[in-house]
């Protein structure tokens, strides 16, 4: 039963007024750390962080009320344009590319064919180690002047350029980076895809249906939920992503700024500058950015995904 | 949110893992008996034809398969290579093995390497078993039992799992400072002590609500209490959920840079990715060999998980969507 069946079925058997609860006790005794956690790590700092937002705040001193100084200060700071400006161009053409190669070849590796675990395995690997430091080292060596691409350029005699360390290319390696990590969305897709019945295929090829059009009226409609979580899912998370960029840029966000995410951005003024106060406000434009992207995505859902039922 | 949820958990915890299953198994079969490709509206082309459109489609994805781990497979040469070679040779073929990059990368920092591993095991292994005990905790809970305000504490529990870390870290690291906790590892094990991995209670939520009740019901006519119902037949029950749990803990702390980065700032309590950080920045970029050499020794940990953990991995994905 999936989560809304249960939140649905729980307001039902909540309907009955003043019911007693069985197993309070109990109940509350086994959610006891995560209440604690809820609280102490999640709501509480949350709260903080929305006070210190509208402070100044260097860890030293106490917080200083300072009203709209930190918003003004955003909507005048070059910096943070930038680092919105390189966030969102990451994120979509970054998210769009990575789930369409992965959408692609989970296409290829349909059903039982031969070698589908090896060829499945090979593909995930990437996503697995691609937000660890050690990629993002070899992806600097790579994509650097005497690097490997260039070494592979040099030898069909074209030459290349330093493209990490050179503002327009920068990002686009990242972007790479990302589109490289396309197994985790790939896995999904192909779980998506187990679930069409075989029999639609059957009774469109009976009907004579071409192999294209049954990929346009059999595959991507009964898919559209799976790549509507697959891009809610990875819109969240590559509006986070940091490590890349940190470790590419040396934590500066260079060449330029090219590769200033806004989480980067973040870290130098909270945790380099300590203005833990512009942090704050800057952490709740960031989730202000993703939870209005969610809810234009869920409201462009209706248009374009099918339920069943 | 909870509607993304509802997308892919459709048909939840066991039930779903034993359709998996079946689906696994039935492909497996139509692949031993040679029927895999059957479903190909191209009924009407040749077995020939058939036959080159399958070599052609294998030759893409072999060569799609090589470019994909290239990058990885030549690190590994490279860290094998004396350091003047990387930036010449382009190959994967070694003319002799030289582990000198492994030994002074091992040495590079001021501690040995191992050092910086061992604490990261550390932090892992506290991870993952705070995460195991209070999230089947958390989720025996919200699974089992009935109690009061179970119905917005539920929510409130998915809607954290997408919430952004960078909201809550300021004020958590003041917290943190304020109780010396900075330059140890309890900003990084506490809040999973706390069950903030939410994630992991939504995925033993679905996994429990798999398991029959009648189990916990006989248990409770032998006079169980809910202590030993969970223990005795919840948890081994769900060790396929704990599994994956585990697994994941291990990925995600393992790799994780961002809060290690805060949290941990001196050279003693460094962390293998902060090792590595730390190295290239003292380095810079003169040193390639050893570098490559330990990012090989930080990837090792998690391609063996990779290698013995995939089935949990793949499931785990499939049937809840994460990454």
């Amino acid at each position: 039963m999936s989560v809304v069946a249960e939140l649905n079925q729980l307001k039902k058997t909540g309907k009955g007024g003043k019911r007693r609860h069985k197993e309070n006790k109990a109940g509350h005794l086994f959610l006891l750390p995560w209440t604690l956690g809820l609280f102490g790590i999640t709501l509480f700092p949350m709260l903080a962080s929305l006070y210190l937002a509208f402070t100044d705040y260097n860890l030293l001193q106490p917080p200083e009320w300072a009203g709209m100084e930190n918003i003004t200060r955003m909507i005048g700071d070059d910096r943070l344009h930038k680092a919105i400006e390189v966030t969102f161009t990451y994120v979509f053409v970054g998210v769009p590319l990575q789930l369409a190669v992965s959408l692609a070849v989970a296409m290829l590796l349909d059903r039982g064919m031969r070698g589908l675990a090896f060829y499945r395995s090979v593909f995930y690997l990437p996503s697995m180690l691609g937000s660890s430091v050690a990629i993002a080292v070899l992806w600097r060596q790579i994509f650097g002047h005497g690097g490997l691409i260039n070494q592979i350029l040099g030898s069909f005699g074209i030459e290349g350029q330093g493209w990490v360390s050179s503002p327009d290319t920068a990002l686009s390696t990242l972007i790479i980076l990302h589109v490289w990590t396309f197994g985790a969305p790939m896995v999904i897709f192909l779980a998506g895809l187990r679930q069409i019945p075989e029999m639609f295929y059957e009774a469109a090829s009976i009907d004579g249906a071409s192999r294209f059009k049954q990929f346009f009226t059999i595959t991507i409609p009964l898919l559209t939920p799976i790549i509507f979580f697959n891009l809610v899912l990875q819109l969240i998370g590559a509006f986070q992503n940091f490590t890349q960029a940190y470790v590419v840029s040396n934590g500066t966000g260079g060449p330029a700024d090219s590769t200033l995410f806004f989480t980067l951005y973040l870290y130098q003024q909270g945790f380099k500058g300590f203005d833990m106060g512009y942090a704050s406000a800057m952490a709740w434009v960031l989730v202000l950015i993703i939870a209005s992207l969610t809810a234009i995505n869920f409201w462009l859902s209706k248009y374009w995904v099918h339920y069943d039922d | 949110m909870t509607d993304s949820l509802q997308t892919t958990s459709a048909p939840s915890g066991g039930a779903r893992r034993r359709e998996e299953d079946m689906s696994a198994n039935t492909a497996a079969l139509a692949q031993s008996t040679g029927a895999g490709e059957d479903h190909s509206p191209m009924k009407s082309t040749t077995a020939a034809g058939r036959a080159t459109r399958s070599i052609i489609k294998h030759v893409l994805l072999v060569v799609a398969s090589l470019g994909m781990i290239y990058p990885l497979l030549w690190m590994l040469v490279s860290s094998l290579r004396p350091d003047e070679l990387i930036f010449r040779e382009s190959g994967l073929l070694l003319t002799s093995l030289e582990f000198g990059n492994y030994i002074e990368g091992w040495n590079a920092l001021s501690h040995p390497f191992s050092h910086f591993l061992w604490n990261s095991a550390v932090v892992v292994f506290g991870s993952i078993l705070a995460n195991l005990i209070s999230c089947s905790m958390a989720a025996y809970a919200f699974a089992r039992l009935d109690f009061r305000f179970k119905k917005p504490m539920f929510a409130l529990m998915l809607l954290t799992i997408m919430l952004p870390v960078h909201v809550v870290i300021i004020p958590q690291y003041i917290l943190f400072s304020n109780l010396g906790w900075v330059n140890t590892f309890l900003p990084l094990i506490v809040p999973k002590i706390l069950a903030t991995d939410a994630f992991f209670v939504f995925l033993m939520v679905q996994f429990i609500r798999g398991i029959p009740k009648d189990l916990d019901e006989a248990a409770r006519i032998d006079g169980a209490g809910h202590i030993r119902i969970f223990i005795q037949v919840i948890l081994p029950l769900m060790v396929p959920a704990l599994a994956t749990t585990a697994i994941f803990t291990f990925m995600w702390t393992w790799n994780d840079f961002f809060s290690q980065l805060i949290f941990l700032t001196s050279p003693d309590v460094y962390t293998v990715p902060l090792a590595l950080q730390s190295f290239l920045d003292s380095t810079g970029e003169s040193n390639w060999g050893a570098m490559f050499a330990m990012s090989i020794v930080s990837i090792l940990p998690l391609f063996l998980i990779f290698l013995f953990g995939q089935r949990f991995l793949i499931k785990g994905m499939a049937t809840t969507g994460i990454k």
